[in-house]
């Protein structure tokens, strides 16, 4: 990465935690104090960490909703085409829109379309893939993935005074805090 | 950092579904040290190169039956199906374990699944990847069905014919497929992520950093990721018991007497689950033990694995109850000769062995001390297998070599390539299994640190 | 490399000739070398599909010899098409020409269909009396022979390739050495002459060489009836028997129902004829047979009575003497069967006698002459001559004991006595009996001429060898069984360098240079309008010149009114001498020539007849002990010489539904007895003589005899007939001898130990109760019409369905089959293969149940195994059934297999992927898989036999039977150019055309006026499997017994529910 020493361009301060209470704990404290950008990352899913930070979006559930709705009706609706409308065929005496026998089908194709929903608009939502991020920045972010908790404030945030703010961090008695350059 | 403030304010620890002691750093060591090593276990290497010699029997036999045609096979008129579809149920069977562990025992909340159903995932995508060969080569011309058998529009303006349980299948097996893969894949991720963070060297660094798609544990991602990841297995539940159901369809949609039976659906989802917890035993205890995994695979994970198979079993040995019972009650004289000719034709010695596989055999399960011997499990899982391998073979064979017309009735001899086929997909599927232990990790890492004590948050009711 | 050899043949090579490389034209050392390796030794690679395969491609190699493109030319001679001129050829239209396939010297009467000059199948010819249509599977099967790439195809004088010219040379010099002696040194060895123009010529040569002899042999031909008629007939005459007018039929084991014998398609249809019951009128005929092994004729009897062929004249005499009343020494003499033989003769005299003159006693033609005169007694005592049996004069020539005049040539040979032998096909060193020891004598005669259709055994030991050629290559004449006289005309030139039996003959007379058509054209001229042949027209007109008469006679096939009138045998007017009328220097002929009665126009009368002597018994089997041995010739082979022709060697037995093979027929008792199975092979030692065989279990068979076939262990048939080293000893001739040539006793049978596959396309002859083939007595059908709906499962109502009703307006094809008239004899499943281009599988495949045929004829057996008498069995050919709710359709995934318009379950090759789920789904079993690649393509000739109108399916597509949807199409074509609806009759599927008993009828169900309506409408009618719901269009009229109540009490039923 290319950037002056001189004078470093903060992306946030991170502080790292060895203790999943202990993060969740800084969590809420940090929220309290009214910092907004901000957020938490862990090895595994943290329920309470999210609450803390008071995020609640569902909008994967909706998609997954439409998703489902498309393969169903796309489903049922190539089986009846195809089988009335565009290769109508006697076929042992049964009727041309054989109803029952469409039903397998539109079932499959309505839980794959869901199912595809549910992860690209995971993913999407998540903005990933994303090959870089400034907290990979710091080099003890490698435990995020592994046995460490981490608290980033971000510089954007209207609260965020680089002094004033590393020490509010240091006051949750993390094992350290640094700096997130941009 | 043994003692957390946690475990000091009374915190009960949950039933051990992993042994005590472990921390985060040594649960991630030890699953990701089975990877990022260079250090192969002896028993590893002679069973994938065995496994490959197989695989290298089915290329050859499978070419063979391409420039031949399926003369090669026993199949004959009246026995138009036999190993060739035997095998695909067989392995959709084996198929149905993985998505049932990580997508049903996920909604019913038993923890004890995180620690198996990673593999057990894999062995599902491998068992159906083996499944779908079937139905493709059971032609002689795979090109043909290949592009004949989806519906696209086409220059000759023809289209498939919805009516046919095959063409059913082909969206049940294919829709199956893509979502047990989506799922793995998804599952996959964080533990992609710690593997990029933990691999020294910078190839496979960037490799695993390329599949974690730049994944950094934030709150934001765990939550969106747990709501889809909820939603994926709830849709799974449903589909991995229409698949085999669909299976099903391809007999009891037909007319011949052994087939056309209402009771196949769910003694069909039974014996998938049941062969599948076979599977799951039979490379589970070896794996273990292979590399010490006794920590995460418990006695317990097995006894419970032991019972769904005692309590599928159970519900398949209805189901044969059922056939000989309606075959007698319904007063149809084909049915009531199938069920004899079962019992008593030339092929009896298939049906009386496939009720001492799995009608018999797992009785044995209601005794504790049996159903937590791994060597036994062992022994047991693979009886099974034979069982439903049988089972299949029971409903093809031999229903359909004595049908209506004794005129037109025949025997079905299998040939050499009809074995090195079957076999051949046995080395494939093991072939792929040992592959995926040394590159990916076969327990889900991160699922197993919310296993930890250190895990659990105070006044939070735990995720 | 033999240069001068090159020359000489490209020299005498007439008309264009075909080589490949010098090699093979100076025809070297070892490129024969490299053909012979090819031949016989991997022949065995035939039976397995895969080595077939590869080894066509070798062969096609080898084998693209002389001329396969000859086959798409016009014969230059000018042949007259049956339906519509030459000139209108339309491509994609056949043409029909009327010829005939003879068979031991007897015309089978054909229609032969010509695509592009190409024939390609062959039905019989509708307006000739002897066939009416219909055709056997042997004659069907002749066009396959036609384009058999093994064929003898050049000119060899000791092996070695050599120019026709150069033949009629050798000739030239022997014929002038036997001049001096009056030929002295000079035998002719043919089969049984009938035809006029080969008379003539005969005559002519023996005329020149006083002293030289002609020969007859056929090893399957009857000298039993030759001299029984002329025990009690004084002379030599042809019987014809009339079973459209017997109520009452006696058979001897008489097989006249059989599936290649002379006749027998005629004799089918009539006897079908008098038992086709309608719920109008239940008018039936009754057969009883006395017979030692099961045939079709058995299986179709309303009562069997199962003895050693040897008690069959005792049975006879006791019959005989009960009806003329003459008091015998055999009135005394117990008849043979024991209690049951007793109640037999009491009840079948009683029978007989109640329906004089309308009964009818036959004997069979492997029964001793004792009985045929016995059997004619009878008729006489019971006034059936000129009812139901009437006597013509002798067809033949002359008519010679056959096994007499072959012994006669072996002793001559034996005796050095041969200079010159010509032999005229029907490869005698293969076929003639042990004790004359043929094939090692011939080593004695000078010069051996053979003239046959294959390189086989007896050309091996001949010095020439004249390729025939094929009877649709050639223009010949024959007469039928009747005595009708029938015209062959070449429907294409020769394929190879092959001539006809005339050519081969001229080159003893004087014209050595004449072509085959001015014989026989030349020889008709001449007959017509003069003495010995009344020539009329069909309306008995007479023609007012000769080329109309040669016209119409050739267009027809057949000159009628020939029936009443013998074969004269006199030798051609000299050259030059005005040109006589044939046959006018007829008295001064040779002995046993049969005297044309004094008024040709009505046959002989059995009152012309001296009355019958009682007959002197035939001798007395010598050894008595052992088992009897019986031999038959093979329903499909024959005496071999269908040995190579891979349609009938794959077409199922009657009864065994054997293929590829032959067995010998024990009884379940004599099997358990001797602890032997289906395919054990035994050894046979019979006086001295030892042959092998597998045998095959038949219900039926008395417990003492042993039925054996000829026709194969043929080591030199073919590619396809040449058998594996272990069979090569399943040898029926080895056995034979000259003084009991059908059967006699002293039979002792081992067990090897060996075992041997026997492939069959049936393996469970019972029911199971499942009733698919349904049968009543009359009496029963009388009293409840509706008992046939009864049997089988219960038939769910039409209206049980949540699904509309398909309407299928217009057309709506069906087909109903007569299972009362289906003899079983397997016809259609020949004609079916020749329609629709089926492949030829082979032995393994057919073991594996993977045989194509499109239609099959089940068998089964009902009765106790140990009671002979009281087993019956059903025949019932099964093609696709067309189901309104077809199973197989709606599980295919790619929709290759729907529904016509018309209610065709169609089936689309190229659509198919070969999921095979149809055929698992079908409970017919009719549908037939492609699990290899079947479809010969590699075979050069074979491409000319196929019908242009079928697809040639390939590997991995499924295929059925279409009810000839080509033949349907091309009806609707003709109809919609003349803005018609098509007739009922218009459309004929090629099974219907050729069934013998018209028991298969196919038409429109929605006319209610054609004749497969009507057939449904019957009370018999019902469907297979209906219980299913499946709707079969196919169905089916239940068979009907006629038995005699004082044999079979009505509470005894075998059969029924």
């Amino acid at each position: 990465m290319h950037r002056e020493p001189a004078v470093p361009k903060l992306y946030g301060l991170m502080a790292e935690f060895d203790d999943a209470n202990a993060l969740v704990a800084a969590a809420k404290r940090t929220y309290a104090e009214g910092y907004r950008k901000m957020d938490t990352y862990s090895p595994f899913p943290i329920e309470p960490a999210w609450e803390a930070m008071h995020v609640h979006d569902r909008p994967v559930s909706f998609f997954v909703l439409c998703g489902g709705i498309v393969g169903m009706i796309g489903g049922f609706g190539l089986c009846w085409w195809v089988s009335t409308t565009a290769y109508p065929l006697n076929v042992g005496g049964r009727p041309l829109n054989s109803w029952p026998a469409f039903i397998p089908v539109t079932f499959e194709l309505t839980v794959l379309i869901a199912s595809f929903a549910a992860v690209i608009s995971m993913l999407a939502l998540n903005g990933l893939p994303m090959p870089y991020h400034p907290v990979f920045n710091v080099p003890s972010f490698l435990r995020a993935s592994q046995d460490r908790f981490f608290l980033a404030i971000e510089a954007t945030d209207p609260k965020f005074d680089p002094a004033r703010t590393s020490e509010f961090l240091k006051s949750l008695g993390p094992k350290e805090v640094n700096e997130v350059p941009a | 950092m043994e003692s957390t403030p946690a475990r000091a304010s009374g915190y009960k620890p949950p039933p051990p579904v992993i042994e005590p002691g472990h921390t985060f750093e040594s649960v991630t060591s030890k699953i990701s040290s089975v990877v990022l090593t260079k250090y192969q276990p002896v028993g590893w290497i002679i069973t994938t190169l065995i496994a490959f010699m197989f695989l290298n029997l089915m290329i050859v036999s499978v070419s063979y039956l391409f420039l031949k045609g399926i003369g090669i096979w026993g199949n004959n008129v009246p026995v138009g199906w036999a190993f060739d579809i035997i095998n695909f149920v067989w392995w959709i069977g084996i198929g149905h374990a993985g998505t049932l562990i990580s997508a049903i025992l996920l909604l019913l909340k038993q923890d004890w699944r995180t620690s198996i159903n990673r593999f057990a995932e894999a062995m599902t995508l491998f068992a159906v990847a083996c499944a779908l060969m079937f139905p493709l080569i059971h032609t002689g011309r795979p090109w043909l069905a290949a592009y004949w058998l989806l519906p696209y529009p086409n220059g000759m303006g023809i289209w498939p014919q919805f009516r046919s349980p095959l063409i059913w299948d082909v969206f049940a097996v294919s829709t199956y497929g893509t979502v047990s893969a989506l799922f793995w894949y998804t599952g996959l991720i964080p533990d992609l992520a710690t593997f990029r963070d933990r691999a020294k060297h910078r190839v496979t660094r960037m490799i695993y950093g390329a599949l974690a798609l730049g994944w950094r544990g934030s709150a934001r991602h765990w939550q969106r990721y747990e709501n889809a990841y909820l939603l994926l297995a709830g849709m799974s539940t449903p589909l991995v018991l229409s698949v085999h159901t669909v299976v099903s369809f391809d007999f009891s949609i037909g007319i011949i007497p052994g087939w056309h039976t209402t009771i196949f659906p769910p003694y069909f989802v039974a014996g998938a689950i049941y062969a599948g917890f076979a599977m799951v035993l039979t490379l589970a205890i070896p794996l273990r033990r292979m590399f010490n995994f006794e920590d995460f695979i418990t006695m317990r994970h097995l006894e419970n694995m032991a019972k769904i198979t005692l309590v599928t079993g159970l519900i398949v040995f209805y189901g044969y109850l059922t056939e000989v019972f309606f075959a007698y009650y319904s007063a149809n004289q084909y049915e009531k000769y199938m069920i004899i000719n079962r019992m008593t034709g030339p092929y009896a010695w298939s049906y009386w062995m496939l009720i001492f596989c799995n009608g018999l055999v797992p009785q044995t399960l209601w005794i504790k001390r049996l159903r937590t011997n791994p060597f036994w499990l062992f022994i047991m899982s693979l009886i099974v297998s034979i069982g439903m391998w049988l089972e299949r073979f029971v409903i093809i064979v031999t229903s359909l070599h004595r049908d209506f017309l004794p005129s037109s009735w025949g025997m079905y001899y299998p040939t050499f390539w009809d074995f090195s086929t079957f076999f051949g997909t046995i080395g494939f599927f093991t072939t792929l299994m040992f592959l995926f232990v040394r590159v990916l990790p076969m327990i889900s890492i991160f699922e197993v640190r919310t296993l930890l004590p250190q895990s659990k948050i105070e006044g939070a009711e735990g995720h | 490399m033999d240069f001068a050899a090159i020359r000489s043949r490209l020299a005498g090579a007439e008309g264009r000739l075909y080589w490949r490389s010098l090699a093979e034209l100076s025809d070297s050392l070892e490129f024969r070398e490299y053909l012979h390796r090819e031949f016989p030794e991997q022949a065995s690679e035939w039976n397995d599909p895969k080595g077939r395969r590869s080894f066509l491609k070798l062969m096609s190699a080898s084998l693209a010899l002389a001329g396969v493109g000859a086959c798409t030319r016009q014969p230059p001679e000018d042949i007259v098409p049956y339906v519509r001129q030459p000139e209108e050829i339309v491509p994609g239209r056949p043409l029909f020409f009327a010829s005939a396939i003879p068979m031991s010297g007897i015309a089978k009467p054909v229609l032969v269909e010509s695509h592009m000059g190409r024939p390609t199948k062959i039905e019989g010819n509708p307006e000739h009396p002897a066939s009416a249509g219909a055709a056997d599977a042997v004659t069907q099967a002749a066009v396959l022979g036609l384009y058999d790439p093994d064929r003898a195809q050049t000119v060899t004088y000791r092996g070695e390739v050599r120019p026709w010219s150069a033949f009629m040379g050798a000739m030239q010099s022997a014929t002038s050495g036997q001049k001096g002696s009056k030929g002295a040194g000079l035998r002719i060895l043919t089969e049984p002459v009938t035809s006029p123009s080969m008379a003539e010529l005969l005559a002519t040569i023996l005329q020149d060489y006083p002293a030289a002899r002609w020969h007859q042999f056929d090893a399957i031909g009857s000298d039993g009836a030759r001299n029984g008629i002329k025990q009690a007939h004084g002379s030599a005459a042809n019987a014809v028997y009339h079973f459209d007018k017997a109520d009452v039929i006696l058979s001897l084991e008489a097989d006249f129902l059989s599936p290649s014998g002379i006749g027998s398609v005629r004799y089918t249809k009539d006897f079908a004829d008098r038992r086709r019951v309608t719920d109008e009128n239940k008018h039936m005929n009754r057969l009883y047979i006395v017979e030692s092994s099961p045939t079709l004729t058995g299986a179709k009897a309303e009562h069997r009575l199962a003895i050693k062929s040897s008690e069959i004249e005792g049975f006879a005499r006791r019959l005989a003497s009960t009806i003329t009343g003459q008091s015998s020494s055999a009135a005394s003499t117990p008849a043979p069967g024991g209690q049951l033989g007793e109640k037999w003769v009491a009840a079948v005299a009683k029978d007989l006698q109640e329906h004089r003159g309308r009964s009818l006693v036959i004997a069979g033609d492997y029964q001793p002459a004792a009985v045929h005169a016995l059997a004619h007694a009878m008729n006489q005592a019971l006034g059936n001559i000129d009812a139901t049996v009437t006597y013509g004069p002798a067809i033949e020539a002359q008519t010679v004991d056959q096994h007499a005049s072959l012994a006669e040539l072996s002793n001559a040979m034996e005796a050095g006595q041969v200079q010159l032998l010509l032999i005229l096909g029907n490869n005698p060193a293969f076929t003639a009996p042990a004790d004359l020891k043929f094939a090692e004598r011939l080593a004695k005669v000078g010069l051996i001429v053979y003239h046959g259709l294959y390189h086989d055994e007896t050309a091996d030991l001949a010095h020439w060898n004249v390729p025939q050629t094929h009877p649709l290559e050639a223009w010949g004449d024959a007469r039928a069984y009747d005595g009708t006289v029938t015209l062959m005309q070449p429907l294409t030139e020769p394929l190879y360098d092959a001539h006809s039996a005339y050519e081969v003959l001229t080159t003893l007379t004087t014209q050595p240079m004449r072509k085959t058509t001015e014989i026989v054209k030349d020889y008709w001229m001449r007959a017509f309008g003069a003495g010995v042949w009344t020539i009329r027209n069909a309306q008995g007109e007479t023609f007012n010149n000769a080329e109309a008469f040669w016209r119409q006679a050739v267009h027809d096939g057949f000159i009628s009114g020939t029936a009443a009138l013998a074969t004269p045998f006199a030798p051609a007017p000299k050259p030059g001498a005005a040109a006589g009328a044939p046959g006018t220097a007829a008295a001064a002929t040779t002995t046993d020539t049969a005297q044309a009665p004094s008024d040709p126009s009505t046959p002989a009368t059995g009152s012309a007849q001296p009355p019958a002597p009682t007959p002197t018994p035939s001798p007395a089997p010598q050894t008595a002990g052992g088992l009897e041995l019986i031999f038959r010739p093979d329903p499909h082979v024959l005496d071999g010489r269908f040995a190579n022709n891979g349609w009938l060697q794959e077409a199922p037995k009657p009864l065994t539904k054997l293929t590829w093979d032959t067995a010998a027929w024990i009884s379940p008792r004599l099997a358990e007895t001797r602890g032997l199975d289906r395919g054990d092979v035994i050894e046979l030692r019979y006086r001295g003589l030892t042959a092998r065989m597998p045998v095959f279990i038949v219900p039926g068979q008395p417990d003492e005899s042993v039925t054996i076939f000829f026709g194969y262990g043929r080591r030199m048939s073919g590619r396809v007939g040449n058998p594996p080293e272990e069979a090569r000893a399943f040898n029926a001739f080895l056995l034979r001898t000259s003084d009991a040539p059908w059967f006699g006793s002293g039979l002792e049978i081992s067990k090897t130990g060996e075992r041997y596959l026997l492939a069959t396309t049936q393996d469970h002859h019972a029911m199971e109760g499942r009733y698919p083939a349904r049968v009543a007595t009359i009496a029963e059908y009388e009293k409840e019409p509706e008992i046939f709906k009864h049997m089988g499962g219960h038939v769910p109502p039409r209206t049980l369905t949540l699904l509309p009703e398909v309407d299928y307006k217009g057309y709506k094809w069906g087909m109903a089959i007569d299972l009362a008239s289906c003899t079983g004899c397997g016809a259609c499943v020949v004609a079916c293969v020749a329609e629709n281009n089926i492949p030829v599988v082979g032995k393994e495949q057919v073991d594996r149940n993977r045989e194509m045929h499109w239609i099959r004829v089940d068998h089964y057996f009902t009765g106790d195994i140990d009671r002979p008498e009281s087993l019956q069995a059903i025949h019932q050919p099964v093609p696709c059934q067309q189901c309104e709710n077809a199973p197989c359709e709606v599980v295919c995934p790619v929709a290759a297999t729907t529904h016509s318009s018309e209610g065709l379950n169609d089936m689309v090759y190229n659509r198919c992927v070969g999921t095979r789920y149809c055929s698992n789904n079908c409970p017919y079993k009719v549908r037939r898989f492609n699990f290899l690649l079947y479809s010969d393509w590699y075979t050069e000739s074979y491409y000319s036999q196929r019908n242009p109108d079928v697809t040639v399916r390939s590997r991995g597509v499924m295929e059925k039977c279409t009810y000839c949807v080509q033949r349907i199409n091309t009806a609707r074509i003709d109809a919609k150019k003349e803005d018609r609806a098509i007739r009922d009759g218009e459309i004929v599927t090629a099974c219907e055309a050729t069934c013998p008993a018209d028991a298969i009828v196919f038409g429109n169900l929605n006319d209610p006026d054609s004749r497969v309506s009507k057939l449904k409408a019957q009370h018999r009618n019902y469907g297979v499997l209906e219980d299913l719901n499946t709707r079969p269009r196919t169905t089916y009229l239940a068979s009907l017994r006629n038995p005699n109540l004082e044999l079979e009490p009505a509470g005894e039923r075998t059969t029924g529910h």
